[in-house]
């Protein structure tokens, strides 16, 4: 699906935003953005006065006022069409999503029996049968089986996932379909609320509104709207003193040339392609708030488990202990994990392979596995020689040989606190009352993480490790993987502690989580990443849901939010520092048939006082198409401290926006003035 | 050598913004510090005069209320003083009662620290009017804006206190600031010969036969305070071109320095509230490199002289001296006129009027942006709300809601900001359109079309920053222009009064965000560029089409 997301800026989008911009044109509708809207109502005067020129006695100027109207018309037409662009994008989307809506049926289970019914009839609490090959009817949960669930619908991921009854897989979402078995499950939502509805309706757009940081600036270049309807209103009288007569279209061009239409065009197209991206990133953000809180965020809480490590301990070294060799302790340590399934038993195979120590399988044959348990802590073979072959946590290794009568070599203490201190876990090794050495598990930080977090320390945020190993294992994997703090043996309410004690300093908070147990910290978080695999509670207290449940995830998040505001402040930037070169157009034509000395202040040398006024307002109109893929893409981020990264933005955007327009106009003179 | 002179005054002015700034820091941080030994049991009489027992700290609203209904009363007390002053003792020169409209232009003039003045003094102001009225409202109104500065600086900088108590602070920018630097100051202005006198207009036989009245009075009281305060309502009708005023170069610097050094100082006041020195210094930076710009585009366009004169033939080597006093010169004179609308003090050496097209575009400039020093707390506090829209819009640029000394900027700044954004421009241009539009406005000016259009551009500008300087010349003392201009003062001091505080005191209940290598850094070189590219982008561009219109097509055209 992500590959078809990619793919969707097609013809057939393109062609649904032009008749849109056309559709936009709707006073009603423009009144929403006040910059576009003063230029159509400019438009709209400039069309009466071209179709009843001697009414306003103005005939002699129609061609001029003529183009006027064309080229206000365009500013508007190109701004709507960006923002069009970017909503169709997201219908697109919605249209995709809703295949997967279809109605289904679905088996109620009403008392004993099995009714069949439409699944638009199911309600919160019903309990339904969904078998192998059929559609889930709705959001809910797993309370009796287990099955595969293909969710390619909404993650896009065509292997299926394990859903099973009980603990934090146990979610499933109408739209998805069952490959394999059957499960009994509660629906939680009624129809209309559910994950994909809400999906739906947020990547249309339906419910989006304003965030706090798009009001801020809409206000400000409302005010600058306000201000330049000043100037341009005062301007006539008090030239007139002068004896200059400026004719109206004329003022309405410089009017429209002065006011932010670059940003007030593109503005809402920002915002919402700022949303489609983190869509496309295959994560559903609740609200624009939320995306673009995640550019704000100071501190970081991630999971060690998961997020920054593969979570499995992989074995990485055999250490005999007292007098024993290394031979003999791989080799049972191999022996003691030939039947055992855990990643960590594996791991002791793989590690004996890498290193290619030799043991053998046969002796194996005929015993009997004896599985890890809690209060053991142990596991192993029983072979059928009767010899008790075990591994697991030192110390009850240790108690295990002691009560069988055998010692413990001095330096068993030794080498595994060294273990430990390194972060790693060790196993004891031993058989009967004998314990030959240990074995080192290692958990692996992703490939990858430590250069993140370096990059997400270069744009000040603070990154947190959560995880239940003790103080000496985690600074190990936090040293490793280079993260700035971590809370050892950390229970659920140690995470809200942390967010409240970051958010009491000022901070704002990110944290990923996915079990039921995390959903408090996840709503407590200014901005909260579940995962999809997670419980629907984790889900619902989260203001985003990544639908691939990749944690580290939240890092590129980020990034986009930041990127959003940035796209933002550059386009502004550039909008604002356009104005000088438009002012250099228009003023001197304005005047210069009055007051020839005027042209000392036509630095453009432009070829005419008509073409100069035309040429800066093409230039203002095809300024916005010409950076919708900026607006769409946004401004190249990349992680660097903030000096440096504004330092770069206002070259290229406030310099460049204030030479880029001297060329622009130039340029569309010398092709204007061939006419006039 | 002229260069030198301007060059050694702003090296004057450069050592005292230390100084200046850590002693208003000690009068308004509230911390108990030496001065209170000296000054303290002297607010203590006054707290106890106005029963003020409780000198809590005070929101932004209770915060300007308070300034506001202070001002009103003052206004009203005035008003009364100057239209009953003809029976009033105190008037040796029997002037009598002012006119309704010229009395509401005069205390609403010198209540808004603009001192635009309609009236001569030395004919329309018996002595006590000059000193109940005019020199109690050059303090008044200077205290009410620095207070209101100094409020300010506290919201952005301290969190969740309140602004301070108005009326404490009202007192105290009293007994420890002005009075003591006034009485200072006038006795060293007594001691350059500047007349302090309560007798009546000196009548003398010249040589040639002739009666003579030589009009004096309490000229050196007056004059002190004029400049301390950025008030610049002169005793006399030329202000400080008077030779009672503004006697000889050395008093043309002392004034200078009296109404540059306390606005200059603030941002240092600030830069020590914010305890971040760089902070101020990077303000002053900015405010330092526009007033530099300005005084040079004053100074050489003077010096280049008109160049009708030029042609005449007559020696241009000193400058044009048309309108200047000759003991001070071509650069004491750009120097006063450029600091004097910098600091928005109004107060004149020379006039105006006759500066060069280009050397009066500057002082007009200035007035314009509001934010080069500006007067008594309010150029600084434009500045700031500059400040904020620069971060707002660059602060974007690095990835983050903007934020300001650890305060996020969002709508509700935004909006109020916008309100004073807006203010100013409108007060501006739409008077001076509206004067274009009526023959009530026209028949002012006595000058032909851009210089008469600068005539009324200026007195508007004038009136909105609160600077009180004109453009002499214009028959302005009309109730057309006394009612229009008043309001123009009017609003142009509290509107953005109102709407700054109201950013400050949002700021100040906010939650501060903790600085990091990701925060938009405001104390850097960096900063100073996009604060003078905000204000010359926003402030200035405003205002180009009539500054083209006005002084740069008369300098185009002036061949």
């Amino acid at each position: 699906m992500s590959e078809q997301r990619k793919s969707m800026l097609t013809g057939n989008i393109v062609k649904h935003a032009i008749k849109d911009s056309f559709i936009k044109l709707n006073p009603m509708v423009m009144m929403k953005n006040p910059v576009m809207f003063i230029v159509e109502l400019g438009t709209f005067v400039v069309f009466l006065m071209v179709l009843f020129p001697s009414y306003f006695n103005i005939s002699g100027r129609l061609g001029f006022n003529l183009c006027v109207f064309l080229i206000l018309l365009f500013t508007v037409l190109f701004a709507n069409f960006a923002e069009a662009l970017a909503e169709g994008r997201g219908k697109a989307q919605a249209d995709s999503l809703k295949k997967s809506k279809k109605e289904t049926t679905a088996n109620k289970l009403v008392g004993t029996e099995i009714k069949v019914v439409s699944s638009t009839e199911l309600r919160k609490g019903d309990i339904v049968m969904v078998s192998q090959g059929e559609m889930i009817p709705g959001d809910g949960e797993v309370v009796e089986g287990l099955a595969s669930v293909d969710e390619s619908a909404i993650t896009g991921e065509s292997a299926p996932v394990i859903k099973e009854a009980g603990g934090d897989f146990s979610s499933v979402t109408g739209g998805t379909r069952v490959v394999s078995d059957q499960i009994k499950m509660v629906i939680t939502s009624d129809p209309g609320e559910s994950f994909i509805d809400r999906m739906i309706s947020l990547v249309e757009g339906a419910q989006r509104q304003k965030t706090p940081n798009e009001i801020a600036l809409n206000t400000l270049l409302t005010t600058l709207t306000l201000i330049f309807l000043i100037v341009v209103v005062t301007l006539a009288p008090i030239a007139k003193y002068l004896g200059v007569e400026l004719d109206i279209p004329v003022l309405i061009s410089l009017l429209v040339c002065l006011i932010p239409t670059t940003i007030g065009g593109l503005l809402s197209a920002i915002g919402i392609a700022g949303m489609d991206r983190v869509t496309q990133f295959n994560v559903l953000a609740m609200s624009g708030k939320a995306v673009e809180a995640s550019g704000d965020i100071n501190t970081m809480i991630l999971d060690k488990t998961g997020t920054i490590t593969f979570g499995n301990r992989m074995a990485s070294q055999f250490i005999p202990v007292g007098n024993e060799t290394l031979a003999d302790t791989s080799y049972w340590a191999a022996v003691s994990s030939l039947k055992d399934e855990t990643p960590e038993g594996r791991s002791v195979l793989e590690l004996m392979k890498k290193q290619s120590l030799g043991y053998e399988t046969s002796i194996a044959e005929g015993g009997e596995f004896i599985e890890f348990k809690a209060e053991t802590r142990m596991s192993g073979i029983d072979l059928q020689d009767g010899r008790l072959v075990r591994k697991g946590a030192v110390d009850a290794v240790r108690q295990w040989v002691l009560g069988k009568g055998g010692t413990v070599p001095a330096n068993l203490e030794i080498e595994s606190n060294k273990i430990a201190s390194e972060g790693g876990t060790p196993l004891a090794v031993a058989v009967d009352n004998r314990i030959f050495g240990l074995i080192h598990l290692k958990d692996t930080v992703k490939p990858g993480m430590k250069e993140r977090f370096e990059q997400l320390r270069q744009m000040g945020i603070k990154t947190i490790m959560c995880t239940g190993d003790n103080p000496l294992t985690a600074a190990t994997i936090a040293r490793e993987a280079g993260v700035d703090d971590f809370i050892a043996e950390s229970k659920p309410e140690d995470k809200i502690a942390v967010i409240r004690r970051e958010q009491a300093e000022g901070k704002l908070v990110a944290m990923t989580g996915d079990g039921t147990n995390d959903a408090p910290a996840l709503a407590q978080a200014d901005v909260g990443l579940a995962m999809n695999s997670g419980t629907i509670a984790a889900k619902e207290a989260a203001n985003m849901v990544d639908l691939d449940s990749d944690p580290s995830k939240i890092i590129e998040v980020v990034a986009i939010g930041k990127q959003l505001l940035m796209t933002r402040g550059a386009l502004t930037t550039f909008s604002i520092a356009n104005d000088v070169a438009k002012y250099f157009a228009i003023i001197p034509a304005m005047f210069m048939v009055a007051i020839p000395e005027m042209n000392v202040l036509n630095i453009m040398s432009l070829g005419s006082p008509l073409s100069a006024i035309l040429s800066a307002l093409i230039f203002n109109a095809v300024i916005i198409p010409l950076l919708i893929p900026l607006a769409m893409k946004g401004v190249k981020y990349k992680p660097m401290s903030s000096a440096r990264l504004l330092s770069r933005n206002l070259l290229i955007y406030g310099l460049g926006g204030v030479i880029a327009p001297f060329i622009g106009i130039k340029l569309i003179d010398l092709i204007v003035h061939i006419w006039i | 050598m002229e260069i030198l002179q301007m060059i050694i005054v702003i090296a004057v002015l450069l050592l005292l913004v230390k100084p200046v700034g850590t002693y208003l820091f000690h009068i308004f941080s509230n911390e108990p510090n030496r001065t209170d030994r000296v000054f303290g049991k002297i607010e203590n009489v006054f707290y106890k005069i106005i029963g003020l027992k409780n000198r809590s700290s005070m929101g932004w609203k209770k915060y300007v209320f308070s300034m506001i209904i202070t001002n009103i009363v003052l206004v009203a007390v005035s008003y009364i003083i100057l239209r009953l002053m003809g029976g009033l003792p105190g008037n040796p020169n029997k002037i009598g009662n002012m006119e309704a409209t010229l009395s509401f232009n005069t205390v609403i003039s010198f209540m808004t620290n603009t001192n635009l003045q309609h009236y001569s003094g030395e004919s329309g102001m018996s002595y006590f009017g000059q000193m109940a009225v005019i020199t109690m409202m050059m303090f008044t109104s200077a205290a009410s804006g620095l207070v209101v500065a100094i409020a300010f600086i506290r919201g952005i900088t301290r969190r969740g206190e309140g602004l301070g108590n108005f009326f404490e602070d009202f007192i105290k920018a009293h007994v420890r600031l002005y009075l003591p630097i006034a009485v200072l100051v006038t006795l060293v202005l007594v001691g350059l010969q500047v007349p302090q006198t309560l007798s009546p207009t000196a009548v003398v036989h010249s040589l040639s036969g002739v009666e003579q009245q030589i009009p004096m009075g309490p000229i050196a009281s007056l004059e002190s305070i004029k400049h301390l305060g950025t008030n610049g309502g002169g005793f006399f009708g030329v202000n400080s071109a008077h030779p009672f005023e503004n006697p000889r170069p050395i008093t043309n610097v002392i004034e200078i320095l009296s109404m540059w050094t306390i606005s200059a100082a603030l941002p240092y006041t600030f830069g020590l509230f914010a305890r971040n020195k760089k902070q101020g210094w990077i303000i002053f930076t900015a405010m330092m490199t526009l007033f530099i710009a300005f005084l040079c585009l004053t100074y050489f366009s003077e010096k280049a002289g008109n160049p009708v004169i030029n042609q005449l033939g007559m020696d241009s080597s000193i400058g044009s001296m048309e309108g200047k006093e000759v003991r001070f010169g071509v650069a004491q004179s750009a120097l006063f006129t450029t600091v004097t609308t910098a600091a928005t003090t109004g107060s004149v050496d020379n006039m105006h009027d006759t500066l060069t097209p280009l050397g009066g575009l500057a002082p007009l400039a200035e007035m314009m942006l509001n934010v080069v020093f500006g007067g008594k707390g309010v150029g600084f506090v434009n500045m700031m709300m500059y400040a904020i829209l620069g971060v707002f819009i660059c602060g974007l640029m690095v990835g983050r809601t903007p934020e300001f000394l650890g305060r996020k900027i969002e709508g509700r700044e935004m909006k109020l900001i916008a309100i004073a954004i807006l203010a100013h421009p409108f007060i501006i241009l739409v008077p001076t359109a509206i004067s274009f539009m009526t023959h009530l406005g026209t028949d002012a000016l006595t000058n032909p079309t851009y210089h008469g259009l600068s005539q009324s551009l200026y007195e508007y500008t004038s009136s909105a920053a609160n600077n009180g300087s004109g453009f002499e010349g214009l028959a302005d003392n009309t109730t057309f222009w006394n009612v229009s201009t008043g309001l123009v003062m009017l609003f142009g001091r509290y509107i953005s009064i109102i709407a700054l505080m109201g950013v400050a005191g949002s700021l100040a209940s906010k939650k501060l965000v903790p600085e990091t290598i990701g925060t938009f850094r405001t104390d850097n070189k960096l900063f100073a560029g996009i604060l003078i590219g905000t204000v010359l982008l926003i402030g200035a561009l405003t205002f180009l089409p009539v500054i083209v219109l006005g002084p740069v097509a008369e300098f185009l055209t002036l061949k």
